[in-house]
Parts: structure tokens; C-alpha cells; sequence
């Protein structure tokens, strides 16, 4: 596991939660920090796939462990 | 990354139909999209402060229903008085369970995320409905105006 500047545990929350929150959560970090994000929503994978895509903050990892999601992502 | 932008219309005033265009509205500001949704008709419940929308089993074969119901209960059946306060207690115990976001928090998040929220002037007057009766910071108008964002829209809805 990386090094991260924050966690958000989106456990348990449902689409479209877990984007709103960390997007939310990104506005709070400076440019190149990164957000570890938990999530248990299986749509999150492609969800978080296609928010980097789209927003420029780069994924730089998206795993499952435990039955839970792990995405950490790069503020741009 | 040049901002894009969705418009949607929002004519429906189900608990159900409350959905889509508050999740499409907030995931798309998520990404950036300038976003706004005009209400009309039905959707302007939507709106109101105090929400009190419902789901009906009348007439929607498709909807998922206790024990099977769905299967072997009459139509008619679904009529019964009680029904719809039963299957909307019923649809939101559900979403609370599996963490599904209520309608006033979603809308408060595309509030929150500048998400510009229109109220269609001609159905409130139709309907003598109190601009009282609905939250602050949305605005009022008519489809001329909608149609000037909506024209240079990349996504355009109509739910």
C-alpha cells in the first residue's frame, strides 16, 4: 500500500455517494496529494475509473482486499 | 479541461422518479459539468421544503414487490387503500438499508455543488403553488431560458 494524505471510508454508502464524497474530499487536499478511498458499493470500481478519466485526478491504484475497495487517487 | 455541460428536465413527482435527476445532477457536477435541471409539472414536488413523494405499485408491473406479490397479486389489489403509504414505507426502509442517499440529501448536494435548480414560472402559477412552499436559491422561469443553456448543452435529459 502507498502512502496517502487522507482516508475516506465510503463503506456502506451506495451510488453516487462514495464520487460525491471524495470529490468533495479532493477539493479539501493541494494539487498531487492523494485520497485513499474505502468503499463497498461494487459499482465503485468502474465508477472511480471513469471519474479520474474524466476529472484529470489520476487513479494510481484500485484494488479489492477483504471484500471491501481500496482506490487511491491523485489530486491535479 | 473545458467544462461541459448537462441540462435535464425533471417532470415527475414520485419518490422513485425523484432519483434520477438529482443522482445525474450531482455525479455530473462531481465531474465538472455545469449542470441545471428544470422542474415542470410533477417534478416541481420535487422542490418543495417539506417532501412527502411516494411510490405506487398502480399500474407499474415492474416494480419489485414483497413475498412474490408481484407474481400472483390482482391489479386491482394494488389499488387497496394503504397500499402506496405500505410500498413507499416499504421502498425506504430498503434505500436506507442498502445506503442509498435520501431525495433531500442528494438535493442538497447538487445545491451545494452549484447545481442550478429552475422552477418551470408557468406550472407554479397553473398549479397556485407558493414559492413559499419550495427551498431557497433555486430560480424561476420558462423554456426560453431553459433552452439557453439547454442549446449549448453537451447532454440533454428528459426524465
Amino acid at each position: 500500500m502507498s502512502d496517502f494524505d487522507q482516508e475516506l471510508d465510503a463503506s456502506g454508502l451506495n451510488c453516487p455517494l462514495p464520487i460525491l464524497r471524495a470529490k468533495k474530499t479532493l477539493a479539501s487536499l493541494s494539487a498531487g496529494q492523494v485520497l485513499h478511498i474505502i468503499a463497498t458499493d461494487p459499482g465503485s470500481v468502474k465508477d472511480f475509473d471513469a471519474f479520474s478519466k474524466q476529472t484529470g485526478n489520476e487513479l494510481l491504484e484500485s484494488r479489492e482486499e477483504g471484500g471491501k475497495f481500496h482506490f487511491l487517487i491523485k489530486k491535479a | 479541461m473545458e467544462e461541459k455541460k448537462l441540462a435535464i428536465i425533471a417532470t415527475k413527482g414520485s419518490l422513485d422518479w425523484a432519483y434520477p435527476p438529482f443522482i445525474l445532477a450531482s455525479t455530473a457536477a462531481a465531474l465538472g459539468y455545469e449542470t441545471q435541471v428544470f422542474f415542470t409539472f410533477y417534478g416541481l414536488q420535487l422542490l418543495k421544503k417539506k417532501l412527502s413523494l411516494e411510490v405506487t405499485p398502480l399500474g407499474n408491473p415492474g416494480m419489485p414487490m414483497p413475498m412474490g406479490m408481484d407474481k400472483w397479486f390482482p391489479v386491482l389489489g394494488t389499488a387497496l387503500p394503504g397500499m402506496q403509504a405500505l410500498m413507499t414505507a416499504m421502498m425506504k426502509q430498503k434505500m436506507k438499508k442498502k445506503g442509498v442517499a435520501s431525495v433531500e440529501e442528494l438535493r442538497d448536494l447538487c445545491q451545494e455543488a452549484d447545481v442550478k435548480l429552475i422552477a418551470c414560472q408557468m406550472t407554479v402559477d397553473l398549479f397556485d403553488m407558493d414559492s413559499a412552499e419550495f427551498i431557497d436559491g433555486i430560480d424561476y422561469a420558462g423554456a426560453a431560458a431553459f433552452f439557453e443553456f439547454a442549446g449549448e448543452s453537451d447532454i440533454c435529459l428528459y426524465i
